[in-house]
C-alpha cells in the first residue's frame, strides 16, 4: 500500500469509527428513561432509530470523493451517510434528541435530517431518495456545474417503482446520479431473496444501459474505488452508475427490534464481516498505525462525539409555538 | 395592448415571459415538448427554448416529482406537469410526503420554488379516471399552495405568481376552460390579457358579480353556470353576488365573510367530491365566524360521492349546473 493509500484507510477508518460510536451511543442514550417497557415516546430520543451499525464502509467509501455541493440524499438509516458527508454533529445530534438548537430545530427529526450547507437530506419513506436524486442531477447539468448526487437506498428500495423510473430517468438524461444500493439482506424481517428476483441488484444497470457494479462492503477501499470510478466518471458528464454495496446490519431494523425472524447465523456473520474491525486490522497488521496512536484517534472521536451528546443534552427544547412556523417560505 | 387569448395561451406567455426572465426556469413534464402540452399549457415553448428546458419526461411521475423536487433544492425553478390531476396517485409520495414537508422538516432550511401544473374536470365523458377534479386532496395537506384561476387574465397572473413563489404551488386548470381545440370553453373563460407580465396575489378571492341577496362562492368552470344561473335569477329578482376564490390554500375567508355578512346567504358550487371537501370547509370557516348572522342554511351544490360516470346523460345529471343553482337560490330565499 502506498503512503497516500496508507493515509486514505486511515481517514476512511476515521470515518467510519465515528459513525459507529456515534450509534452506538445513541444507542445506550436510546433506552434511558424507557425502562422497564420499550416505551417509544419515552427518554431524550423519543420516537423509532435505525441505526446503521455494520453500514460504515459505503457512506465513508463513497463520500471521500465528494465536495459539500455534491448532493448525498440519504434513506432512513442515514447516520452513516450523514456523518461521512459532513453534516454538523451538534446540530444533528441535538435534532435527533428533538431540540432548538437542532438542524431543524427539532421539526425533522432522525429520519429527516436536511443540511443545506453540505447539500445533505434524508427521507423517512423507502424509495424516496432515487428521484430527488435524479433531480439534483437535473439541476447541476442546467446549472453547468460539475457536482454531482448520490442516492442511497437499501436492496429494499431497489424494488420500488421510484427505483427504476430514476434509473431509467438518468440514463436517458445522462445526468450525474450515482445510485448506492446497500444490500444489508433485510428489509425489516424479509430477507433479500424472499423480495429481490435477482442475486445482484446491480445486473439491473444493464436494464438501463448504465454500468453496474457489486462490491463487498467490508472493505471500505474497495468501496472507495469503485465510488471513484462513478464519481468520476458522472462529473466528466458521461452519466450515472449503479452500485451495490453489500453492507452488514449488526442490529435490528429499529432499536427495540427483537429480531426472532433472524437467524442466528446471519448475525455471526454479520459480525465476522465487520467494516470497521476490518479497517481496524488492517491498519494494525499493515504498521500503518501502533495501537497506541490508535487509542489516540479513538479517543479524540469519542471526545468530538461526547460533545455533540452533551451539546444536544443541555440544549432546550423549542417554544411550543414554533410547531405552527415554517409551512411556507415567507411567513403563514 | 391587452388582446383577446384562450386561457392555455394564457398560461404558456406567462411561462415564456418568466424562463425569459429567469434562467433557473424550466418545465418538466409528458408531452410538454412538441405537443405544447396535452392541454396547450407549454405550447411553442419547445422552440423558444429547446429541450434542455422543456423536457418531455417518460411517464414515470414519481420520477420527475422527485426530481423537481431535488432541481428545486439545487435552486432551480422546476415547473412539472401531472397530464390529468386523476393519475397524482402514482408520484403522490413525492408530493405530498415530500414537496409538501420538506420546508417545514428543514425548518424552513431548505425552500422548494416549484409549480406544478395539472389538469381537472369533467363534463366530455371521459369518464371516472379522467375527469375528477379533486383540489381539495392537494388543499387538505400543510405545505402546498392551491390555485384554480377561471379566466386567461388570472391565467396568467397567478402562473407568474406561482413561478416566482418560493414554495411548491399546485396550479390547477379546468380543461373545459382553456380554450382548446377539442374541448369547448365559454367565451368569457378567454379575456383580454396584457402583454406585460403582471401578477396576481395568491390568496386573494375576487367577487365577479355583486348582488344582495345570496353569495354562491365557487372556483373554475363552475363559476359560469353560477353567472348563467345569476341572469336568469336576476329575472326573478333574486340578486345574486358570486365570489371566484382564485385560490384555496391559502383561502381568502375574508372577502367570503364579507360578502356573506352582506347578502346573509351562502351557497357553494363545487365541482369536487361532496364529502370532505372545499364545500365543506368555506361553510365551515363561515358558519364560524358569522354562522349565527345567517337568514338562511347554508347549501352547497358539489359533486356526489360517485366516481364519474361516462354516459352523457349520466355525466350531466351529476355535474353542478345553472339549473341546481337556481332552484337552490330559490329554496334558500323563499
Amino acid at each position: 500500500m502506498s503512503e497516500t493509500g496508507e493515509n486514505l484507510l486511515l481517514e476512511l477508518y476515521r470515518t467510519m469509527y465515528k459513525i459507529r460510536t456515534y450509534e452506538e451511543t445513541l444507542a445506550k442514550i436510546y433506552y434511558e428513561g424507557k425502562s422497564p417497557l420499550f416505551d417509544i415516546s419515552a427518554g431524550p430520543i423519543p420516537g423509532e432509530l435505525h441505526l446503521s451499525t455494520g453500514q460504515e464502509s459505503s457512506a465513508a467509501g463513497v463520500c471521500a470523493h465528494l465536495k459539500p455541493e455534491d448532493g448525498v440524499v440519504g434513506t432512513h438509516r442515514a447516520h452513516n451517510f450523514a456523518i461521512a458527508k459532513g453534516v454538523d454533529l451538534k446540530k444533528m445530534t441535538a435534532e435527533i434528541f428533538g431540540k432548538a438548537t437542532g438542524l431543524s430545530a427539532g421539526k425533522g427529526g432522525h429520519m429527516h435530517l436536511f443540511d443545506p450547507n453540505v447539500s445533505f437530506s434524508c427521507s423517512g419513506i423507502v424509495g424516496a431518495s432515487f428521484p430527488q436524486g435524479v433531480g439534483i442531477g437535473i439541476a447541476a447539468k442546467m446549472q453547468g456545474k460539475d457536482y454531482v448526487s448520490v442516492a442511497v437506498g437499501g436492496e429494499g428500495a431497489a424494488n420500488q417503482g421510484t427505483f427504476h423510473e430514476s434509473l431509467n430517468l438518468a440514463s436517458l438524461w445522462k445526468l450525474p446520479v450515482i445510485f448506492v444500493i446497500e444490500d444489508n439482506s433485510w428489509g425489516i424481517s424479509v430477507p433479500k431473496d424472499a423480495s429481490t428476483s435477482v442475486s445482484k441488484i446491480s445486473e439491473r444497470a444493464k436494464a438501463y444501459g448504465i454500468p453496474g457494479v457489486s462490491i463487498d462492503g467490508k472493505d471500505v477501499m474497495a468501496v472507495y474505488e469503485v465510488a471513484k470510478e462513478a464519481i468520476d466518471r458522472a462529473r466528466r458528464g458521461e452519466g450515472p452508475t449503479l452500485i451495490e454495496v453489500k453492507v452488514y446490519r449488526l442490529r435490528g431494523h429499529f432499536e427495540g427490534d427483537p429480531q426472532l425472524y433472524r437467524p442466528k447465523e446471519d448475525l455471526e456473520e454479520a459480525k465476522k464481516n465487520d467494516p470497521v474491525l476490518f479497517a481496524e486490522n488492517q491498519l494494525l497488521s499493515k504498521g500503518i498505525v501502533s495501537q497506541e496512536q490508535l487509542e489516540g484517534i479513538k479517543k479524540d472521536i469519542t471526545d468530538e462525539i461526547n460533545e455533540a451528546i452533551d451539546f444536544a443534552r443541555n440544549s432546550p427544547y423549542p417554544e411550543k409555538e414554533e410547531a405552527l412556523q415554517n409551512v411556507f417560505a415567507g411567513g403563514e | 395592448m391587452a388582446r383577446k387569448l384562450p386561457m392555455h395561451r394564457a398560461i404558456s406567455e406567462a411561462i415564456a415571459q418568466e424562463m425569459e426572465r429567469d434562467p433557473s426556469v424550466f418545465v418538466m413534464g409528458e408531452d410538454v415538448g412538441k405537443y405544447g402540452g396535452i392541454f396547450g399549457a407549454t405550447t411553442g415553448l419547445l422552440d423558444k427554448f429547446g429541450p434542455e428546458r422543456i423536457k418531455d419526461t417518460p411517464i414515470s411521475e414519481s420520477a420527475f416529482f422527485g426530481g423537481a423536487l431535488g432541481a428545486a433544492s439545487k435552486g432551480m425553478r422546476p415547473i412539472a406537469e401531472l397530464m390529468f390531476v386523476d393519475f397524482f396517485g402514482v408520484a403522490m409520495d413525492q408530493i405530498y410526503n415530500h414537496i409538501a414537508k420538506v420546508h417545514y422538516m428543514s425548518n424552513g432550511n431548505v425552500k422548494l420554488p416549484l409549480v406544478i401544473t395539472t389538469a381537472i374536470g369533467g363534463g366530455y365523458n371521459d369518464a371516472a379516471q379522467h375527469s375528477q377534479t379533486l383540489y381539495s386532496i392537494f388543499a387538505h395537506v400543510p405545505g402546498l399552495k392551491v390555485v384554480i384561476p377561471s379566466n386567461a387574465y388570472d391565467a396568467k397572473g397567478l402562473m407568474i405568481s406561482a413561478i416566482r413563489d418560493d414554495n411548491p404551488v399546485m396550479y390547477f386548470f379546468h380543461k373545459g376552460l382553456l380554450g382548446i381545440g377539442w374541448m369547448p370553453s365559454p367565451e368569457e373563460a378567454a379575456t383580454e390579457v396584457p402583454e406585460e407580465p403582471y401578477s396576481i396575489p395568491i390568496g386573494q378571492a375576487k367577487v365577479i358579480r355583486e348582488g344582495k341577496d345570496i353569495t354562491v362562492v365557487s372556483v373554475a368552470k363552475t363559476l359560469y353556470e353560477a353567472k348563467k344561473a345569476a341572469e336568469e335569477l336576476e329575472n326573478e329578482g333574486i340578486d345574486v353576488e358570486i365570489i371566484d376564490l382564485r385560490s384555496l390554500v391559502p383561502l381568502d375567508k375574508k372577502t367570503v365573510v364579507e360578502s356573506v355578512k352582506k347578502t346573509g346567504r351562502l351557497l357553494v358550487v363545487d365541482e369536487d367530491y361532496l364529502s370532505y371537501g372545499m364545500s365543506g370547509e368555506i361553510i365551515a370557516s363561515v358558519s364560524e365566524e358569522i354562522g349565527d348572522q345567517l337568514k338562511a342554511l347554508p347549501r352547497r351544490i358539489a359533486f356526489p360521492d360517485v366516481p364519474i360516470p361516462y354516459s352523457r346523460v349520466l355525466e350531466q345529471f351529476t355535474l353542478p349546473s345553472a339549473d341546481k343553482i337556481i332552484s337552490t337560490c330559490k329554496q334558500m330565499i323563499k
